[in-house]
């Protein structure tokens, strides 16, 4: 019932747009898991990637709402498997003794990259869909997370079809 | 032509057809009065506070159906518009507040009188525009007011610093503009109206149910023949009240909390509910679990954000309403037969009607020693014209000339039925009488509201604005005292006013004319005499101190639940 939503928002490159769609977002009682914005090759258009969760009614409200804002040009709305989605995390994690060999072989597995290394810790940049994040943080948080970074989803669709803007 | 952006906005406001605003003057707008001088098409009310000013713009724009427009400087005059722009917000209605604001470089600084408005009022507003740039002007300002009116309309905030009300620019009016994120859709589908035709040829147990976007829509024409031609009884909200003349046969007179016993029975018993621009708000249907159990559900709306949002819908119409009311009346007027047959089916269920109807009336027990509200109310509907335009504040008295008031016609009644604002009936009326100086504009208030912007009465006299006040006095926050009689064994924390005010003394004191009386017997004459009277008059009913709005549904019980005497 509760299942998580990504939707695109394709907004006018304006001051206080972001303001007004996660104030939309909070004042309404709506989940944020995450939130992107970005140019696009339009320069006046904004995308935002919105990462949310909530039952048909809310998911159906919460577009709605979207597209009742002035400065709102287009929602899309990814169900099912529409989209391709993506995610950068910045990882450090603590890498002594034995544990740098098993670090450095998990990155391998998912074909991350180290980014920054020190005597007691690794940078890793991993990238791929948010389920992979969440695979790869997985293995790495036993042997000790100093810090992360997620971007949160990015999402484009799938097919020859694409979006102005 | 090179003018400074005072100007331009003045300009700008006249190609708008603005004739009338409500303002106040201040530091961040001193340029922009200047310039008004100059201006002699635009007429200026000066309120003594700016939310009266913010509420007569908005009384005027619910009594004409134009845009209403208020100014207000920056920092606390900004601020004091707030409680009128969310007013407006909650009934949809067209405004645009022009707040100045502190010299450009000088935002985010902290500076002398400096407030993020549009921060402060993005979830009460429609949309906001801050101008940076005086050749902007004519073009945000016509956005502005296209944006307020249209679709499901609302308040625009216009944030206007001072430097750029100083600095010079072309004035050229945009002859069309485009707003690609903002297509409002008003043609209702026709597919959908000819589902919908079907579905209400085919019921039995039909109600009408119309919100305030029939009236916002200038629809109620519409409406009413529609009603007619179907037989279909019709309930309306709080502030769909005018939008179908309640002295009808058709007339289920107002749902709710405290609607009318048969209109609530009807909702409850129909098997099919015409929802026409209402929102099924949690006033109007008590406990969502047991709402309209048996009924299907059609709901017009030109927001598509109001349907499903409360309740579920089988057939939702996106669109005007007026729109989508004249589409249903033509595919009407190919089923002459149908239309036969369908009046046969409803036999029963209007016999039905008649019997809630009679067996509960809306009523009160009338008292000789003591004035009771509800017979000032039918008093004053009796004593006034046809026409007369009705602002009332909020708390009982509002529920009462909801009741006993009857509303003939479309925006004659000027509430705030959405936020429930106290202090808003006073500056409304004046509004309104401002754009419509030879009508009757009365306005009923409690003892408490009365107080919270008493000082626009300074205003009405200025500007000889006639308006009658009533104020049905019990010395107390009648409406909370109430719910604390029924729920809270009688606990009247904080709702008895104890010190007496001297209204009579107090209008006079104004400059207005000052009426009273606490004899049943001198309610008539009291009315006469003011509705005679050429200027502002507050009458003041010491009423039966402990009288309470009934029926009644509990908050959080269902439409059929109603206490009807306690
Ligand atoms: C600005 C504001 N403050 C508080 C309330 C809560 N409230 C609703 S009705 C009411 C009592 C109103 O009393 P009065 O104006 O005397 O009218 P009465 O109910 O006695 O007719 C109050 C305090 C409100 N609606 N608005």
């Amino acid at each position: 019932m509760h299942h998580s939503h990504t939707i695109s928002v394709l907004v006018e490159n304006e001051f206080g747009v972001l303001a007004r769609v996660s104030g939309l977002f909070s004042g309404r009682g709506f989940n944020i898991d995450s939130l992107t914005v970005a140019p696009t090759n339009e320069e006046s258009l904004s995308r935002m990637t919105i990462v949310t969760r909530g039952d048909e009614n809310v998911l159906e409200q919460i577009t709605k709402q979207l597209n009742k804002l002035v400065d709102v040009i287009k929602v899309i709305d990814f169900s099912d498997d529409s989209a391709i989605e993506r995610e950068m995390a910045l990882i450090k994690v603590t890498a002594e003794d034995e544990s740098r060999a098993e670090v450095l072989r998990i990155v391998d597995i998912f074909r991350a990259k180290i980014i920054d290394v020190t005597p007691k810790s690794y940078t890793i940049e991993a990238t791929g869909a948010p389920l992979k994040i969440d695979a790869i943080l997985e293995l790495l948080r036993p042997l000790g997370l100093k810090e992360l970074v997620r971007t949160g989803a990015v999402a484009i669709g799938r097919g020859a079809r694409g979006w102005k803007g | 032509m090179k003018m400074n952006g005072a100007r331009i906005l003045l300009e700008s406001l006249k190609r708008e057809g603005v004739d009338l605003v409500f303002g106040y003057p201040g530091g961040t707008v001193i340029n922009l009065y200047d310039e008004l001088m100059n201006v002699r098409e635009i007429r200026h009310i000066l309120p003594r506070h700016e939310q009266g000013g913010t509420h007569a713009a908005d009384g005027y724009a619910r009594a004409t159906g134009k845009v209403g427009v208020a100014i207000a400087t920056s920092g606390p005059g900004a601020t004091n518009t707030v409680t009128g722009i969310a007013t407006a917000y909650m009934d949809s209605i067209p405004m645009v507040v022009i707040c100045g604001q502190v010299p450009t470089p000088l935002i985010g600084n902290d500076a002398f009188q400096e407030v993020d408005m549009i921060g402060i009022t993005r979830p009460i507003t429609k949309h906001s525009f801050l101008i940076r740039n005086p050749k902007d002007i004519p073009t945000i300002v016509r956005k502005a007011f296209y944006i307020a009116r249209s679709g499901r309309p609302g308040p625009v905030l216009i944030d206007f610093p001072k430097d750029v009300q100083i600095a010079q620019a072309e004035f050229k009016w945009p002859e069309t503009i485009d707003i690609r994120g903002y297509k409002p859709n008003l043609e209702g589908h026709p597919r959908q109206v000819e589902k919908a035709i079907t579905m209400m040829m085919a019921a039995r147990r039909p109600v009408m149910y119309v919100g305030g976007g029939v009236i916002l829509a200038n629809a109620a024409e519409e409406l009413t023949q529609l009603a007619r031609r179907l037989q279909f009884p019709v309930t309306t909200t709080l502030m769909g009240l005018g939008s179908f003349p309640e002295n009808d046969p058709l007339a289920l007179k107002m749902l709710g909390m405290h609607g009318a016993y048969a209109a609530n029975m009807a909702m409850t018993n129909s098997d099919l509910i015409l929802a026409v621009g209402a929102r099924f708000d949690d006033r109007v249907t008590g406990k969502i679990a047991t709402f309209a159990p048996h009924a299907k559900i059609i709901h017009i709306d030109v927001d598509p954000t109001s349907i499903r949002k409360n309740v579920r819908v089988d057939l939702p119409i996106v669109g005007d309403t007026r729109d989508v009311l004249i589409k249903m009346l033509a595919e009407l007027d190919k089923q002459a037969d149908g239309i036969k047959q369908l009046h046969k089916n409803l036999t029963a269920w209007h016999e039905d009607v008649t019997g809630w109807k009679t067996k509960h009336p809306i009523g009160y027990k009338q008292s000789t020693t003591t004035i009771k509200p509800q017979y000032v109310i039918q008093k004053l509907r009796e004593l006034s014209n046809d026409d007369a335009i009705m602002a009332t504040d909020v708390g009982q008295h509002q529920m009462w000339a909801a009741q006993f008031f009857e509303f003939h016609q479309p925006r004659t009644l000027l509430t705030s039925g959405g936020l429930g604002t106290m202090g808003f009936g006073l500056p409304a009326a004046m509004g309104a009488q401002a754009a419509f100086p030879k009508r009757q504009v009365l306005c009923v208030c409690g003892d408490g509201g009365v107080q919270m912007n008493i000082q626009e009465l300074a205003t009405m006299v200025q500007n000889r604005l006639p308006v009658k006040i009533v104020i049905l006095n019990n010395n107390f926050l009648g409406m909370v005292r109430q719910w604390q009689e029924l729920f809270f064994d009688k606990r009247y924390s904080q709702t008895c006013m104890e010190l007496p005010i001297d209204f009579v003394k107090l209008a006079e004191a104004y400059g207005a004319k000052g009426l009273r009386t606490e004899k049943p017997g001198e309610v008539e004459q009291v009315i006469k005499e003011a509705l005679a009277y050429n200027g502002p008059v507050v009458m003041e009913f010491k009423i039966a101190r402990e009288e309470k709005v009934l029926p009644m549904v509990p908050a959080g019980a269902s439409l059929n639940e109603m206490v009807l005497n306690a």
